[in-house]
């Protein structure tokens, strides 16, 4: 009887998650931008997400601001919520996604995460005129790189580095940072980061499916977000993130699948009753009475106020890398 | 009858960076990388109505004698992050920081600043400095794929990029220059203080010209007052030949201090915070850095090493280092530690590293600042503290008020933007 204890798992334990998706345009103002995460916060969603990109926006459209900017800016001011800016890998160098990260992370208290993304248009690449735009399967192999140095840096200081044994004089234990000494096929990284290990350690690592980014997905997403057209499509698209993640070898039940819901699109409620996804991510705003009867349902477990990101998704701080057996 | 208006201080406040002049061994020194660390000294400052906080990047660990400098604090947060988490629990702060223009695109960095401004109501300011350095370049896609000669070239060069952004009013922008060839239009209209405030520190000639053409506020190392008039009059001189008046630049010399009630408590505090800034260890390896070789079995307390310096060697990396005969400079030691009665290796470095720029009592200390502003040796200071969070507590309590007493700096805040504290125009 596995299917029903599988079931039976998903109401007594499961956590129906929610999310809201802002943009970073608007009136580029820090009120304009924090009325709307704390609405988002007020409704008890999980965590929000800012979709951002350098597209610059048609001119007389609203102006877009830096997503990490706004999520940082928040952070200190509007409390119990998930924090999660679209950085992209494609033009900005890995170290600096790293420790900017990072640094949410620690001005949050451990409620950031990152969502991975790639610049497609040849717009973007003229924007820095270093490259041409690349197929997307290109740019995700260069994406799978980039991860993969950001959370190896996250990993490069070991939490009790810092030791300030004054007896020795020394602040730091250096055995207990850790170069890198990442080398790929599109770029190497040395390291150590210049940021120390964050709260969470591994800010919530989040991935938006689509088949170039599967390697992506499989081997580092904690959150993978889902458009499809109908429920049953979504079925199948979370069973296929949960295979590629199994054939990674980690657990498919430590990785959330969230569908992307419009206003006018499936029910949120059925989406996760349904088994098609583990939770909603809200592409038009926030839905007050949302969490409300998720609970009712038996669809939410309580989360403490000062939960980390990781915490509401279930998720271990993660052991260091580095720590013991590669040291 | 109105009183002649003097000549008005302008203070930065340098969050205590990852050098031996921060000290982590006193039983007052906090978290270097907690946030609220970060909330505590910004406060500080706003409260003592700082013109700006200012942080510090380096985009690599320093190393020595091919490992990880251990004995400084290490490790800090990205500078942007946490500037725009500092703008949500201050009003009026300005709100500086250094970014390397070699490892970043000025796309990105023209948006990300001006996020910035936009985020803190128009409080941001860039130091901009430029690295050749293949060392910092490991971390990164490019490496450190610039020729040194072309530091200033790049700099000047991504500013004009990121000016012509930042004023584009979202237009089409096509740039061409020898480093950078981009075209698009910019995310953002220009901020509220049209554009940051612009920072700039080098010292040589190229950078002294490069500050005088472009810079709103300049950091410089000069500490007498015949030295620092000096590099006032030079940089000032400057400017005309930009169309600058000397007003538009305001100097601020890196600054310590030591504080006490009476004069002779100051000195002692000064004296017990430089043994602390300099270790035992700390003196062996400054020791190190002149004489490029191990020095690490010799004692501390005992007298500097008979053997010579190796000239041509590096043994620090990561870090800015002011080219010096070295042989010149044992010697120059030498005949210091002769002529003090026999200075061991400890305190000869405490002598020459670490004295601060005024020590006092607040009332002296602050009359000193203000008449090295009043004879035109600087605009003011970036007060470098030794302690996080709190290194900047007893300042604030103390000096500022004496400051104020003496009509040479501001009691409230005249404007919401740095470019009012700075009393610049919008360009």
């Amino acid at each position: 009887m596995v299917g029903d204890d599988r079931v039976v798992g998903e109401v007594m334990g499961a956590h129906a998650y929610v999310a809201v998706e802002l943009g970073t345009s608007g009136e580029p103002s820090a009120a304009h931008h924090l009325a709307a995460v704390q609405a988002v916060a007020d409704t008890g969603a999980d965590l929000v997400f800012w979709a951002d990109s350098f597209v610059p926006p048609e001119q007389a459209a609203p102006p877009t601001l830096d997503a990490v900017a706004i999520a940082a800016r928040a952070a200190p001011v509007v409390a119990g919520i998930g924090l999660v800016p679209t950085v992209t890998v494609t033009h900005t160098e890995p170290f600096h996604v790293s420790k900017a990260i990072a640094t949410l992370d620690l001005v949050s208290q451990g409620r950031a995460g990152w969502q991975v993304a790639v610049s497609r248009t040849e717009e973007e690449a003229r924007l820095f005129g270093r490259k041409p735009a690349a197929p997307p399967a290109q740019l995700w192999q260069e994406a799978a790189e980039a991860v993969e140095v950001v959370v190896r840096l996250w990993d490069s200081w070991e939490d009790d580095a810092v030791i300030r044994d004054v007896a020795t004089g020394r602040y730091v234990d250096r055995d207990r940072l850790h170069y890198i000494d990442f080398v790929g096929e599109f770029f190497s990284v040395k390291g150590p980061s210049i940021t120390p290990r964050s709260p969470q350690a591994h800010p919530l690592v989040v991935v938006r499916d689509e088949p170039d980014a599967l390697p992506v997905v499989a081997r580092w997403a904690d959150v993978v977000r889902v458009a499809a057209p109908d429920l049953a499509a979504a079925h199948t698209a979370r069973e296929q993130v949960r295979a590629v993640v199994t054939g990674a070898g980690r657990d498919p039940d430590a990785v959330a699948v969230l569908l992307d819901v419009t206003p006018d699109g499936p029910d949120p409620v059925e989406a996760v009753r349904g088994g098609a996804a583990d939770g909603v991510t809200l592409l038009g705003g926030p839905d007050p009475g949302l969490v409300g009867r998720l609970a009712e349902l038996g669809l939410r477990r309580p989360v403490a106020g000062s939960a980390t990101l990781r915490e509401r998704f279930g998720l271990p701080r993660p052991a260091n890398y580095f720590a013991g057996a590669h040291r | 009858m109105t009183q002649p208006i003097k000549k008005q201080i302008h203070l930065a406040a340098h969050f205590p960076g990852v050098n031996n002049t921060t000290v982590w061994s006193d039983p007052e020194s906090g978290s270097q990388t907690d946030f609220a660390s970060f909330v505590h000294f910004a406060r500080t400052a706003e409260r003592g109505l700082f013109d700006f906080l200012f942080l510090a990047e380096g985009l690599r660990l320093r190393e020595h004698r091919g490992k990880i400098h251990d004995l400084d604090v290490v490790g800090r947060p990205d500078t942007l992050t946490v500037l725009n988490a500092i703008a949500a629990v201050t009003t009026h702060l300005g709100l500086g920081g250094t970014i390397n223009t070699t490892f970043n695109e000025p796309y990105e960095l023209a948006r990300q600043f001006a996020s910035l401004d936009h985020l803190s109501g128009g409080r941001a300011a860039w130091n901009l400095v430029t690295s050749s350095d293949a060392f910092t370049g490991e971390n990164f896609r490019r490496g450190g794929f610039l020729k040194p000669e072309e530091r200033y070239d790049r700099a000047q060069e991504i500013l004009d990029a990121a000016t012509a952004l930042w004023l584009s009013d979202r237009e089409p922008v096509k740039f061409e220059s020898a480093q950078f060839t981009f075209a698009g239009r910019f995310t953002l209209p220009p901020t509220p203080q049209g554009h940051p405030v612009l920072i700039q520190s080098g010292d040589s000639d190229a950078g002294r010209e490069f500050g005088a053409r472009t810079a709103d506020a300049i950091f410089s190392r000069h500490g007498t007052v015949e030295a620092g008039q000096a590099f006032y009059q030079d940089l000032k001189g400057r400017m005309p030949r930009y169309g600058r008046r000397p007003e538009e630049i305001t100097i601020l010399p890196a600054t310590t201090f030591a504080l006490g009630d009476t004069e002779a408590e100051a000195r002692e505090n000064a004296e017990r915070v430089r043994r602390e800034q300099v270790s035992p260890q700390t003196a062996i390896a400054f020791l190190e850095q002149v004489w490029g070789r191990d020095l690490s079995a010799y004692d501390p307390d005992g007298p500097l090493p008979d053997v010579e310096p190796d000239a041509g060697a590096t043994i620090t990396r990561g870090r800015v280092r002011h080219e010096k005969d070295p042989v010149a400079v044992a010697t120059a030691w030498r005949e210091l530690a002769a002529a003090k009665g026999g200075l061991s290796i400890r305190e000869l470095i405490i002598e020459t590293t670490a004295r601060q720029s005024f020590v006092g009592t607040p009332k002296q200390v602050a009359a000193q600042m203000d008449e090295y502003v009043q004879q035109d040796a600087s605009d003011g200071f970036i007060l470098v503290p030794h302690l996080v969070p709190g290194g900047l507590d007893e300042f604030v309590d103390k000096v500022i008020p004496e400051l104020q007493d003496l009509g040479s700096f501001r009691t409230a805040y005249t404007g919401p933007t740095l470019r009012d504290h700075l009393g610049l125009a919008k360009p």
